[in-house]
């Protein structure tokens, strides 16, 4: 069985963790196939990514029976968590967590790393890394701070409070809660809306609010203004414009 | 530069068309400044590791092969290096003899000579040094490590980072831009610069001081001096 599966419908591709005896926890196989479905999500024909988790958990993040025997953790971090969640950011389309279940550890720094979340109102957020005497990796400060701000992230990692949906909504954390039986239908919903966006410019959205960080007003003004000399050259662009004044709505195509 | 293939690998003969089209470039008095860049992909991604390998000391040191950058370092009118991709080992050293970087937020910089038993040949030693400082420069001469644009800007190696869609077009205005002023001025400002690298603080100063002189007793200077104190836009004609 592939630790993770690779679904695609239409302009959406579907990645699902797939270890489900131990809630999704990841491995170097795990990583490994997760490295390889990133790479496929590449695809221009792909528009659009969501990212779930097989049976009751999303991810609970790094595999403890693993990491027992791992010597170097830099390293290993180096060469498993950081391609991925790199490769996330560096994924030229939204990608959409849909978080199924329990997401904990890394596993809630991968969730944090993708452009926003969904939950299930069976899902828990569990910083994890604390309990057990360690430090949020795979991202986990950096995306958590910007998420929730400093304050908040801080207090919520170092206390390794248990978060419910409801409460992760009320904080921001994930943009909507459904159903646990409607989550994969919602989250396919909203891959089938993001696959029919200006695919290009969508990219580049994500491209500038990740520039933002660290950048000061002028840089940022300045990127945005060479992004948008690049997206008034798109075929989506003259679409959007040709629909909007013969009065239909535009057929993007991601181009 | 067009060997795509090849990730733009300065072979013997890509590097000769390359100091051939400069040089031609340099002595036509229309060209007031010149971008040099390659694809998307790569600006320059090293030596030819063939050739290089083929190669025994003697035939390196008849070829002349090196010596032929130094053909870019004489060079009077201003180059403005479009980094996209890789520039590394002799890329990075062509980039770093232009007068200017413009990167991609895609660029990569690196002399990863070391990691074939060998180091840097067209200057990399003393022009990263002289770029990024000592620190930095032995870092990635000693281990091989490639920096980001975003590092190399901070770094002082490159003098902007554009968007990946951006990096020709942005090399083209910066060069448009520099085309634009007194190519008198540019010429001597440049020269002025490079003087900075070659000699005493006071002696520098002094280069400078009479370069000023120089330029003053330019048309372009009169020029120049009344359409700023008649709020014009000056018209610079080269003399």
């Amino acid at each position: 069985m592939a630790e993770v599966e690779v679904t695609r419908d239409g302009a959406v591709q579907t990645i699902t963790l797939n270890r489900p005896e131990v809630f999704n926890a990841f491995n170097r196989a795990l990583h490994a196939a997760l490295r390889e479905a990133l790479k496929e999500a590449r695809d221009p024909e792909v528009r659009a990514v969501v990212v779930t988790g097989a049976g009751r958990g999303f991810c609970a993040g790094q595999d403890l029976k693993e990491f027992g025997e791992t010597g170097d953790v830099g390293a290993a971090l180096r060469a498993t968590y950081h391609p991925n969640v790199l490769a996330v950011r560096a994924l030229e389309k939204p990608v959409i967590a849909a978080v199924n279940g329990a997401c904990a550890g890394a596993g809630l720094s991968f969730a944090c790393a993708c452009d926003f979340r969904i939950a299930s109102d069976a899902a828990t957020f569990v910083p994890g890394f604390i309990g057990i005497g360690l430090v949020p990796d795979a991202g986990g400060t950096f995306f958590i701070n910007r998420l929730l701000g400093a304050s908040r992230a801080f207090e919520w990692m170092s206390s390794n409070r248990k978060l419910t949906a409801a409460e992760a909504h009320a904080w921001g954390l994930v943009s909507e809660v459904v159903e646990a039986d409607a989550l994969a239908a919602r989250a396919a919903e909203l891959g089938a809306f993001y696959a029919g966006l200006p695919t290009r410019a969508i990219g580049m959205t994500k491209r500038l609010f990740d520039h933002a960080d660290g950048a000061s007003l002028e840089e940022q003004l300045e990127f945005e203004a060479q992004l948008q000399a690049a997206a008034t050259q798109g075929e989506d662009f003259r679409e959007g414009v040709a629909a909007f004044l013969e009065k239909r709505a535009p057929n993007f195509t991601g181009r | 530069m067009n060997r795509p293939k090849q990730l733009n690998a300065l072979s013997g003969e890509l590097l000769g068309a390359v100091v051939a089209a400069l040089s031609e470039l340099d002595d036509d008095p229309d060209v007031r400044a010149i971008v040099l860049g390659g694809n998307e992909r790569a600006f320059a991604a090293g030596a030819d590791i063939n050739e290089l390998a083929a190669g025994t000391p003697v035939s390196l040191y008849e070829n002349r092969r090196l010596d032929r950058f130094d053909a870019v370092r004489n060079l009077r009118t201003p180059v403005v290096a479009a980094v996209s991709g890789f520039a590394l080992g002799g890329g990075c050293e062509l980039a770093m003899l232009c007068d200017l970087i413009v990167a991609s937020e895609t660029a990569q910089f690196g002399q990863p000579e070391i990691n074939l038993g060998v180091l840097p040949g067209a200057g990399g030693t003393q022009r990263l040094t002289r770029a990024v400082g000592k620190a930095i420069a032995m870092d990635m001469i000693l281990t091989g490590r490639m920096i980001s644009a975003r590092e190399a800007l901070g770094f002082g190696l490159v003098a902007r980072v554009v968007a990946k869609e951006a990096w020709l077009d942005e090399a083209k205005r910066v060069a448009r831009e520099i085309a634009s002023k007194g190519p008198i001025a540019v010429r001597l400002a440049k020269e002025a610069v490079d003087t900075a690298f070659e000699t005493s603080l006071t002696a520098g100063v002094d280069f400078e001081r009479k370069a000023f002189y120089l330029v003053r007793a330019s048309e372009d200077a009169d020029e120049g001096l009344h359409a700023f104190l008649e709020k014009r836009p000056p018209e610079f004609k080269g003399r």
